[in-house]
């Protein structure tokens, strides 16, 4: 027999299937059913980790999801994932699991001499110890403080598994599947309501499963079980999903499930996800969450070996497993009490019942006597001895006079201990709920409902489980009723036996140890004591919310729901006042730790954020195109030819356009067709230029600013119609345009006849720049005279492509001759392709956005949102030709006569030119009058675009400075690392200051 | 993630069709050079960014575009009214009081 502490019988286990595993590299056997957990307890391995501050050895504390202790890393696939509890990881062939937070091995860990140094690391240590001198930070502190986090070790590849996602809608949820949940799924599937019962756990059933010593309806408990999830699968109105987490609970009954889909499965089918992320909408939810139980905060309650007392029962009756052959169980309260009479009648040596009351139930010591168990009343547990697992403890008889007297040792090789129970109410907490104490229970419950829930059963803080189940069915027929208005008849079943107990203790147990030299446990996880508490309140922490953060108490995984309790009563005693004023932190989503691939989904790779692609992609590919990212968009940044790099090829294709003649994609830019008989004056409405006179057939450039008077967008808009305009905007600005204009038309303006329709992807745009641009196009254009006369620049005209209907602008982002072609977008392509093959007859070329700015840049055209940035006026721009003076009103008008905005001393838009020729500003550098500005000087200004420009053949750059307009020919310096470097203010206009080049 | 009904769609919808726009009912004068400075100012910048009922702005973005009004608790994210634009700003008082605020 390989398993030295399985039961002869009894389980759920299924006995006759094996099944081996290793942990740490050591081949051990379970059975299917198992929990890693369990299988560990049934091999005789408590020790399986070690705490994260003092590295002190740590075994299986808990049967459930607020496991502190058990993390382990488990591979899948080659890779490990990190901080599972082993109380939730269910066994299968081949399961590889490892401890976590202990080098070289568990058995021994070198960090373990943090123990043994722990007077150096008190509460709020991190705080105390890192906080001088600032310049350790980076190097000394911050490495340490990252080597030391966290427990296990993160996976080092890409996550290879598929997360799926899933909405769905119900009448009713219900959150757990005890007795209350399950007795709550029935009754509103009775009714017909669209149920969902979701458990954590791979069985429904909760403390059903391992509830031995009642009976429902002259039944055993876990035959119950089974005939209800049959009755409930059989419904085709309930969906039952086991293995599903409800993490979050957020506004409007929206509530998140994990599903754990595969994780428990050796050779998972390769199509299904490892988890699943339910979004549900639920009418109706019955928080049926159950309760758990808290450990008792005494010296060295943290040995391996020591359990809570239901987790004991549970590994049991459930899972088949004897914690220890000689155990001990102290407690507080009476439900511990059946755990050791379990232990009993599975032959277990039970050493003793240490319970903290005077006088525990006659009827449980009637019980004890009858099985022989040494019972121990009135005293407590002062201490443990062991270190990777208890061999005993040290016991102490309460005097009247609140001393405790030494009661000698009991040897044991586990300790169940019990210090009552804590309803479960994270997700009301999680659904605003605000909770209540409850002195007669000892807890906090819920309070008034906030959304549409009940909290049922324990997670309301009743137990028993005849009241349980009760309270369950009706809360089932209530929610149901509430949802959907219908109820049902249904048949209550009846318990006997599982009666609800009394007792339970809060806070720390007296002892007769020294004070200063024991540890008593509080947070397992972040190992925090009762010492350290009581310290954070000496230091002048009085809430509890600075307790938590400065002892770290409650901020584990399980966010306290083992510790909360029992700090909060010693945070009570040591700041003496009552529990209620010491406040209680809130319970967040969620509810357990969630994997980020649960929440990232399909969002991964080529599906993080959607790809908009040009009609001349695929051209550009082919002909080796460098692309960059604009917003979603792929542009051509350039297009190297011959081994060129960035600058060679920026500087040939800039040259080219200047000499003959360059094509570029303007596709990307925003569109937006504005139609209506009131179109004009809406544009005027928006615009800072006049509209109403422009003549269909001619352009403008339109300036767009916010109200407060800042420039927020630009583009040129053309006149097709009377009453339709072609609008284009900045790439980047598309959306917010769009939303702007619908905006102030619904809202402000309803009056206007006007519709508006976003275009940006109708069109495909070409822009032919260049002197010979008209000799480009024309071989193509028909329906247009193309000279000069006829068709002058700023000028629109509906015409064809190679025979498709295309509007054909004459527009100019270079200073030279241009032309921008938008054809539908679906013949984009072909007109790319024959432009490009075209353009090479002129020794033309194909340029991209790099050379699209330095062309501009060179003749001081702005790019909204580079040289602009949220605070910069028209005038600051140098763009008052822009602003109609003749209007009544536009978006922005009122504004510019702010008074800081007429102010003198605002920071204006100008050229800089670098004394030396070859020096090239950075884009972002700081601009002052001196050139060795004493430290804390304010800067004058900032560069905001800085080029090469081949047609000067020198640098340029252009930049906002303080008062600039009036600095032109003036020396300002631009302070750099390597040296101060001297520029003269210019105009913004750097080539072709006259536009001639433009008219040709 | 909220659920909010459009007026104009008539339907209920999720959160992430929607846009919030701030709060609502804040009127852009009809002629702004008569606003003085401080009446441009309390247009342009400042709002209640109240702790409790207010009304605020939504629009359908993902649906039918439109703008509609609607009274939120911004504690308990409950709506308690909602409103088409051009219709009157309701008593959030009252709406509070029924709401047992
Ligand atoms: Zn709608």
């Amino acid at each position: 027999m390989s398993q030295p502490f399985r039961t002869e019988k009894g389980g759920r286990i299924d006995r006759a299937e094996q099944l081996t595993f290793t942990f740490d590299g050591e081949e051990m056997q379970g059975h299917k059913g198992d929990t890693l957990a369990s299988a560990l307890l049934a091999n005789g391995v408590h020790l399986v980790g070690r705490s994260f501050k003092y590295h002190r050895p740590r075994g299986i504390l808990t049967a459930g999801s607020e496991e502190p202790n058990a993390l382990v890393g488990v591979y899948r696939n080659g890779d490990q994932t990190p901080n599972l509890r082993a109380t939730q990881v269910e066994l299968y062939q081949g399961l590889e699991a490892i401890s976590q937070n202990r080098f070289p091995s568990l058995g021994f860990d070198i960090g373990a001499v943090n123990d043994l140094l722990s007077p150096l690391f008190p509460a709020g240590f991190y705080y105390k110890t890192f906080m001088w001198p600032h310049a350790f930070w980076d190097k000394v502190y911050e490495p340490i403080i990252r080597s030391a986090a966290g427990l296990g070790k993160p996976p080092k590849n890409p996550d290879h598994d598929v997360y799926g996602n899933i909405y769905a809608h119900c009448d009713v949820l219900v959150v757990g599947s005890g007795p209350t949940g399950l007795a709550a799924a029935l009754a509103a599937g009775e009714t017909g309501a669209k149920v969902m019962l979701v458990d954590e756990q791979a069985e429904f059933g909760g403390s059903l499963l391992s509830e031995v010593s009642a009976s429902i309806d002259g039944k055993d408990p876990a035959d119950f079980v089974t005939e209800t999830v049959a009755k409930l699968a059989a419904m085709d109105n309930v969906t039952l999903l086991p293995r599903t987490t409800a993490f979050g609970y957020f506004a409007h009954n929206f509530i998140s499930l994990a599903e754990r889909v595969t994780e428990h499965l050796s050779n998972p089918d390769p199509k299904l996800p490892r988890e699943r992320l339910w979004q549900v909408r639920a009418k109706e939810v019955v928080i049926a969450a159950g309760a758990i139980e808290r450990p008792m905060v005494f010296p060295e309650n943290d040995r391996p070996g020591i359990l809570l007392a239901d987790a004991g029962r549970t590994y049991l009756n459930r899972y088949g497993v004897k914690v220890g052959h000689k155990v001990l169980v102290a407690t507080a309260c009476d439900s511990a009490w059946q755990a050791a009479f379990d232990l009993a009648d599975h032959g277990v040596d039970v050493v003793a019942i240490v319970d903290l009351r005077e006088t525990p139930p006659e009827s449980l010591m009637s019980i004890a006597e009858a099985r022989g168990i040494r019972v121990e009343a009135g005293c407590v547990v002062t201490g443990t001895l062991g270190r990777k697992r208890v061999k005993g403890a040290l016991i102490g008889r309460l005097m009247t006079s609140g001393q405790v007297a030494s009661g000698g040792q009991i040897a044991c090789d586990a300790l169940l201990m019990s210090g009552g129970w804590t309803p479960t109410v994270s997700l009301y907490s999680q659904s605003r709920g605000k909770v209540v104490w409850d002195s007669e229970k000892g807890a906090y419950v819920p309070g008034v409902s906030v959304q549409k829930e009940r909290s049922a059963g324990g997670a309301k803080g009743l137990y028993g489980l005849q009241a349980t189940l009760e309270d369950g069915y009706a809360a089932g027929e209530e929610a149901a009723k509430a949802a959907t208005g219908k109820s049902a008849k249904v048949t209550y079943a009846s318990a006997t036996g599982g009666e609800a107990g009394s007792g339970g203790i809060l806070g720390a147990l007296p002892h007769d140890r020294n004070a200063a030299r024991v540890k008593a446990f509080v947070d397992y996880q972040n190992d925090v004591t009762a010492k350290d508490v009581k310290l954070a309140v000496r230091e002048g922490m009085h809430s509890i919310e600075h307790i938590k953060r400065y002892t770290t108490t409650g901020m584990a995984t399980d966010q306290g729901r083992l510790s909360n309790m029992n700090a909060l009563e010693i945070a009570s005693g040591a700041l003496q006042k009552p529990m209620t004023d010491v406040g209680l932190t809130t319970f967040r989503q969620p509810y357990t730790p969630t994997t980020f691939g649960l929440f990232a989904g399909v969002s991964r790779g080529d599906f993080f954020d959607p790809v908009r692609k040009t009609p001349s992609h695929d051209w550009v590919v082919e002909n080796g195109g460098v692309f960059e990212d604009v917003g979603q968009w792929k542009r051509t940044w350039y297009f190297p030819k011959n081994g060129e790099d960035m600058h060679a090829a920026v500087a040939r294709e800039c040259k080219t356009v200047r000499e003959s003649v360059g094509l570029f994609d303007a596709s990307t830019l925003g569109k937006i067709e504005v139609v209506g008989p009131d179109a004009a004056e809406f544009l005027e409405r928006m615009y800072t230029n006049p509209w109403k006179k422009l003549a269909p057939g001619r352009c403008r450039y339109g300036l767009l600013l916010n109200d407060a008077g800042f420039i927020t967008d630009d583009g040129v808009i053309g006149r097709l119609a009377e009453d339709r305009f072609h609008v284009t905007t900045t790439t980047g600005g598309a959306p917010s345009v769009f939303a702007t204009m619908e905006d102030y038309l619904q809202t402000e303006w309803p009056d206007l006849n006007v519709w508006i329709t976003s275009t940006t992807e109708q069109f495909a745009v070409a822009a032919v720049q260049g002197p010979k641009a008209r000799e480009v196009i024309a071989p193509f254009i028909e329906g247009v005279d193309l000279s000069a006369d006829a068709f002058p620049h700023m000028s629109v005209k509906q015409a064809t492509f190679c025979g498709v209907p295309c509007r054909l602008f004459r527009i100019s982002f270079t200073g030279e001759l241009g032309f921008e072609i938008n054809v539908p977008r679906r013949h984009g392509k072909m007109m790319w392709e024959t432009l490009a093959k075209e353009i090479e007859k002129h020794n033309g070329t194909v340029y991209g956005t790099e050379s699209m700015h330095v062309l501009r840049a060179e003749k001081g055209y702005i790019i909204v949102g580079q040289d602009t940035d949220g605070t910069v006026t028209p005038q600051d721009a140098g763009m008052t030709w822009a602003i109609s003076k003749n209007k009544f009103d536009f978006v922005g008008k009122r504004g510019l006569a702010r008074p800081d905005l007429v102010a003198d001393g605002r920071k204006q838009f100008v050229g800089l030119l670098t004394k030396d020729p070859k020096v090239k500003l950075e884009e972002g550098a700081q601009i002052t009058t001196a050139e060795q500005p004493a430290t804390g000087t304010p800067a004058e200004g900032h560069v905001t675009s800085s080029y090469y420009s081949p047609a000067l053949d020198r640098t340029i750059a252009l930049a906002i400075v303080k008062n600039g307009h009036a600095l032109e020919g003036k020396t300002l310096y631009v302070p750099m690392p390597t040296g101060s470097i001297p520029v003269e203010v210019t105009s913004t206009v750097f080539y072709d200051k006259e536009g001639a080049r433009i008219n040709v | 993630m909220l659920l909010i009904y459009c007026p104009y769609c008539q339907v209920e919808r999720s959160e992430m069709e929607f846009a919030c726009r701030g709060e609502a009912h804040v009127v852009r004068p009809a002629d702004p050079s008569k606003a003085t400075d401080e009446e441009w100012v309390e247009f342009l910048y400042m709002r209640d960014n109240t702790k409790g009922v207010a009304a605020e702005r939504w629009r359908h973005i993902h649906g039918c575009g439109r703008f509609f009004n609607a009274v939120r608790d911004t504690v308990s994210d409950k709506f308690l009214k909602i409103y088409k634009t051009g219709e009157p700003k309701p008593d959030l008082e009252a709406l509070a009081k029924e709401a047992g605020k």
